[in-house]
C-alpha cells in the first residue's frame, strides 16, 4: 500500500482551485476533489494552509482579476464573469475590500501591460495572490 | 566552468516515484543502487532522454538517525502540501507534448496556456511535488 500524507489529497482540492477558477466552482466542489465531507475539509484545509478554502479561491479570483485588469482592456464586467465571480456588486465590493481601491482606480494605476518584465506566471499567481483579513462572509457553501 | 549534475527531490515513496517518473513522465533510469550496508538506503536516479548529463535524485524522506521523526513529518507534510519546491521542465512543442503525458495519465494543474514568456503547464508528481512544462518564446530565450 503505497503512502498518501493526508495533506496531498488538500493539495489536490487547491490545484482545483487554481486551474479551474474560471468555472463555477465552489468549496463543495473543492471539498469532493479532496474527497472529504465539506466541514471536515473546511477545517483540514485551514489547518494546512492558513486559511479557508473559501478565501483562498476568492483570492485567487481577485488575484487573477487584477492580472486582467492590469494587462488588458477588457471591461470590468467581462473580467468578473471570465474569473468564475457571478456578482459584478460583489466582485467589486470584494476587490475594493481587498486592494483598497474599485477595479477601476485599480486599473489606471497601472502602466500599461507591455511595461511589465517577463515572470513567469506561476510565480506572478503565487506572490500576487492577496492576503485578506476577513473571513467574515465565508459561508463555504454559496457560489461566489 | 560549474554545471548541474544531478538535484534532489524528496518522494514519498520511491516505487511510485520510479513507476510515474518512467511509465508517465518518459524518463530514463540513471542509477537504482541499494546499500545494504547503509540500511537499505537506495540512490535513485532519473533524467529525461535527451539530457544524460542531468539527473534528479527521487530520496525517500528518512528516519532517524538522519531526521528525527518529528522532522520527517514536517517534510512529508510539505511535499504534500507542495510546498517543497518546482522543477522548471522547458520543451519545444508544449501542448504536443502535454497531451502525450496526459494520455500516459500524468494529472495536470494547469493546462497549456500563452503567457508572455511562452506557452506554460503545470502537473505534480505523485508526492506532489511541482513540475512546470513550458515551451519558452525564442526572444525569452536569446
Amino acid at each position: 500500500m503505497t503512502f498518501v500524507a493526508p495533506e496531498r489529497h488538500l493539495l489536490r482540492a487547491k490545484d482545483l482551485a487554481d486551474s479551474r477558477y474560471a468555472e463555477p466552482l465552489a468549496v463543495p466542489d473543492l471539498a469532493r476533489a479532496a474527497g472529504l465531507s465539506r466541514a471536515h475539509f473546511i477545517r483540514e484545509f485551514k489547518r494546512a494552509f492558513g486559511e479557508t478554502p473559501h478565501a483562498y479561491l476568492l483570492t485567487r479570483r481577485l488575484e487573477r482579476a487584477a492580472a486582467l485588469l492590469r494587462m488588458t482592456d477588457n471591461s470590468v464586467a467581462e473580467i468578473c464573469f471570465s474569473v468564475g465571480l457571478q456578482s459584478v456588486g460583489s466582485f467589486t465590493s470584494s476587490f475594493t475590500r481587498t486592494y483598497g481601491v474599485s477595479p477601476t482606480e485599480y486599473r489606471v494605476s497601472f502602466p500599461p501591460a507591455s511595461a511589465h518584465a517577463l515572470v513567469p506566471t506561476c510565480v506572478l499567481r503565487a506572490y500576487g495572490r492577496p492576503q485578506r483579513s476577513t473571513f467574515g462572509e465565508d459561508n463555504g457553501a454559496q457560489p461566489i | 566552468m560549474i554545471t548541474i549534475g544531478t538535484t534532489q527531490l524528496w518522494v514519498h515513496d520511491q516505487d511510485e516515484a520510479l513507476a510515474f517518473y518512467t511509465n508517465k513522465l518518459g524518463f530514463e533510469v540513471r542509477s537504482d543502487v541499494t546499500l545494504p550496508e547503509m540500511g537499505d538506503f537506495r540512490w535513485l536516479t532519473v533524467g529525461p532522454a535527451g539530457q544524460p548529463d542531468i539527473a534528479i535524485t527521487l530520496m525517500a524522506i528518512p528516519g532517524p538517525p538522519v531526521m528525527d521523526p518529528e522532522t520527517a513529518e514536517q517534510v512529508k507534510a510539505l511535499v504534500a502540501k507542495g510546498f517543497a519546491g518546482t522543477v522548471f521542465l522547458t520543451t519545444d512543442d508544449c501542448q504536443a507534448t502535454y497531451e502525450e503525458l496526459l494520455a500516459r495519465g500524468v494529472e495536470f494543474s494547469e493546462t497549456p496556456e500563452e503567457r508572455p514568456y511562452g506557452i506554460d503547464s503545470g502537473f505534480r508528481d505523485p508526492s506532489g511535488n511541482s513540475f512546470r512544462l513550458t515551451q519558452v518564446n525564442e526572444r525569452v530565450m536569446a
